[in-house]
């Protein structure tokens, strides 16, 4: 019974640690920093889908990543949201949470939202439970089961399904929508959830123009309040988005081939070479 | 108020809940009539349908985790045997010194195996509240660790469904063993009474229906009250795609867990009223045909209504019945057959059809 006293164990002042929920650090963004990639590598059968990338995405930041196919763009994601652990590197959000160690509810619950590059929204759901599900809220089983829609709440729903131009479509099934409405759907699903980051992957794929515009001004008015990120092929909309010197990074071969504006990007020579096939 | 307001948006659940209701008042009347009478219900078609609802019951447990879940389970009928077993051990208990071997503390089966007292796990089981506590217990605790082995690996699809059916088939092989203690391949049966009255009384026989009959109302509205509830729409989301809700923050296995134990309690009631209402239990009803013929119910009925599962587990044995009676060769093929049809003509059931026909 070394180190153990009854009467140290019945003391009614303490409390145990396992009654403690773990605590999550609170994000830190003093150095106006808000994602850190550093030294990441993982490799896939002997592929090295990411080869020591080094990535830094600022507080309130948008920024485009284009990259030829196979770049590791998706992988990137893969490994901030959880689902792929990396062979070496570290991966933080804010100064204080180390991604590595989080599972993706967990990573969701920190704050980092991520739309996927084929809609996935839950088709058999309507527009308005879609959103309901996806907001930010205690998601254990007993507080879902009772929980009940705050005047609030609704008002949140109603003003994402202003914001995405879905408000006559509330009780439609998602399953229902035109593939650009989905994408706007998903969009709106990830501002229910308040992330402090977006991570957007791909998506104006297979939007019609006018969509596509109406897309770039959705993502250029979340920039500042949300740190975004967008993933995309299509250099007309990527040109679109980072006017006014927003910075591009070029992705190749799994790791940062050049950074800066979308001009300086452009005349890079390296880039001209892998990219733009010149 | 409070069912309304369960029952708001299922116009099939009124339905089933409003027949339930006809029925218990209806049942005992039309059995008081005169045999020779057009309208006399005799009592043993009233114990056919009690057993006909206690299986409609565990079609309801199934849909509740297939339909909302998306978790094909081919085990099911492992919780509704071990529920069965719960009851059966009370029954056993009840019978005293009234066996074969008139033996007051062990039932026949263990004074014809030798033994000489009772195994601990049978201590408890003269009482009833016990007993009932068990019917919910046993399968609820199995399913809570099955799953949350099986969830928390990842562990989904066809791969799970083939787990759900190694599960039942090792629970009926152990079964089968007379050293576990449970009468090995004879089962348990034999059973006199039931909370003091006597089980061959027809008021008996009147109130297990009845008791099946609000079972299945308690259970399905159980359920409803789930899939309404922003969980119940969590559980679509996690059928649909389990990575976005991943992705979202929702905790799937959590999610899986507390459903797929909930579904096992309640299919562990159904067992637990089956049993006095067909007079035995045995390593049977662990059987994998078993858990498959309930995903069939399901299948017909139509998924992801709970309603249709109801429709679908009576329509089905009320077809066994008629044909296993004059065609016992067919069943079968008849059975198989039907669950082909159903899945060529019908991918949404029984219900889907009805649905159509609303909508036009």
């Amino acid at each position: 019974m070394s180190g153990f006293s009854l009467q140290e164990f019945m003391r009614r002042d303490q409390v145990f640690d396992i009654v403690n929920a773990a605590q999550s650090e609170r994000l830190n963004v003093d150095k106006q920093i808000l994602l850190y990639l550093e030294g990441l590598s993982v490799s896939f059968d002997g592929f090295k889908a990411i080869n020591d990338l080094n990535l830094y995405i600022r507080d309130g930041e948008l920024r485009c990543i284009i990259g030829p196919n196979g770049a590791g763009k998706t992988t990137m994601m893969d490994i901030i949201t959880g689902k792929t652990k990396p062979d070496t590197g570290t991966a933080y959000f804010g100064q204080t949470i180390d991604l590595l160690n989080m599972d993706e509810p967990a990573i969701a619950e920190a704050g980092i939202g991520r739309k996927f590059q084929k809609p996935t929204v839950f088709e058999n759901l309507s527009v308005f439970a879609n959103l309901e599900l996806a907001m930010a809220q205690n998601r254990d089983f007993i507080s879902l089961y009772t929980a009940k829609l705050s005047s609030e709440q609704s008002d949140r729903i109603a003003d994402v399904q202003q914001l995405i131009g879905l408000a006559e479509h509330s009780f439609k099934l998602a399953g229902a929508l035109s593939h650009g409405q989905k994408q706007w759907l998903e969009i709106g699903m990830l501002l229910m959830q308040r992330p402090r980051l977006l991570l957007v992957d791909e998506p104006v794929a297979g939007m019609t123009h006018q969509e596509m515009d109406k897309t770039a001004e959705l993502l250029i008015s979340l920039a500042g309040k949300h740190s975004v990120v967008v993933v995309e092929h299509d250099m007309e909309f990527v040109r679109n988005l980072a006017e006014g010197g927003r910075t591009v990074s070029v992705l190749h071969q799994g790791s940062v081939l050049a950074e800066g504006t979308m001009d300086q990007v452009q005349n890079d020579d390296r880039v001209k070479q892998v990219y733009l096939g010149e | 108020m409070f069912l309304l307001q369960i029952l708001k948006n299922d116009k099939g659940g009124r339905w089933l809940i409003g027949l339930l209701i006809a029925l218990i008042v209806a049942v005992p009347v039309l059995n008081s009539l005169p045999a020779d009478s057009a309208l006399h219900v005799p009592t043993y078609t009233i114990s056919l349908l009690g057993k006909y609802l206690t299986l409609a019951l565990l079609a309801v447990a199934v849909d509740l985790v297939w339909g909302y879940l998306g978790i094909l389970t081919l085990g099911h009928a492992a919780f509704f045997a071990l529920g069965g077993y719960a009851m059966g051990m009370y029954l056993m208990r009840q019978i005293g010194d009234r066996g074969v071997y008139g033996n007051p503390d062990l039932p026949d089966f263990m004074v014809f195996l030798n033994w000489q007292e009772l195994p601990w796990f049978w201590s408890g089981f003269d009482q009833f509240w016990f007993a009932a506590l068990m019917v919910l217990l046993v399968p609820g605790l199995l399913a809570y660790v099955f799953g949350a082995l099986a969830f928390r690996s990842r562990v989904s699809g066809v791969y799970l469904s083939i787990i759900t059916q190694a599960l039942t088939y090792a629970l009926m092989l152990a079964f089968y063993r007379n050293e576990m203690g449970f009468g090995g391949n004879n089962g348990l049966t034999d059973f006199k009474d039931i909370i003091g009255f006597s089980l061959s009384d027809d008021a008996t026989k009147i109130g297990l229906f009845i008791a099946s009959a609000v079972a299945l109302m308690v259970g399905y509205l159980i359920s409803r009250a789930l899939t309404e509830s922003r969980a119940g729409r969590a559980c679509v989301a996690v059928r649909d795609s389990e990575s976005r809700a991943r992705f979202m923050g929702y905790r799937v296995e959590n999610i899986k867990l507390w459903v797929f134990t909930i579904s096992a309690m309640i299919a562990g009631v159904a067992g637990a009223l089956y049993v006095p209402q067909v007079g035995i239990i045995n390593p049977n009803e662990f059987s994998p045909l078993n858990s498959i013929e309930v995903v069939v119910w399901v299948a017909v009925g139509g998924r992801a209504s709970l309603y249709g599962a109801v429709i679908g587990a009576l329509l089905i044995n009320y077809a066994k019945s008629y044909f296993t009676v004059e065609l016992p060769d067919v069943w079968l093929f008849a059975l198989g057959g039907l669950f082909v049809l159903v899945t060529l003509f019908l991918p949404k059931g029984v219900v889907g059809l009805i649905r159509k026909k609303e909508s036009v």
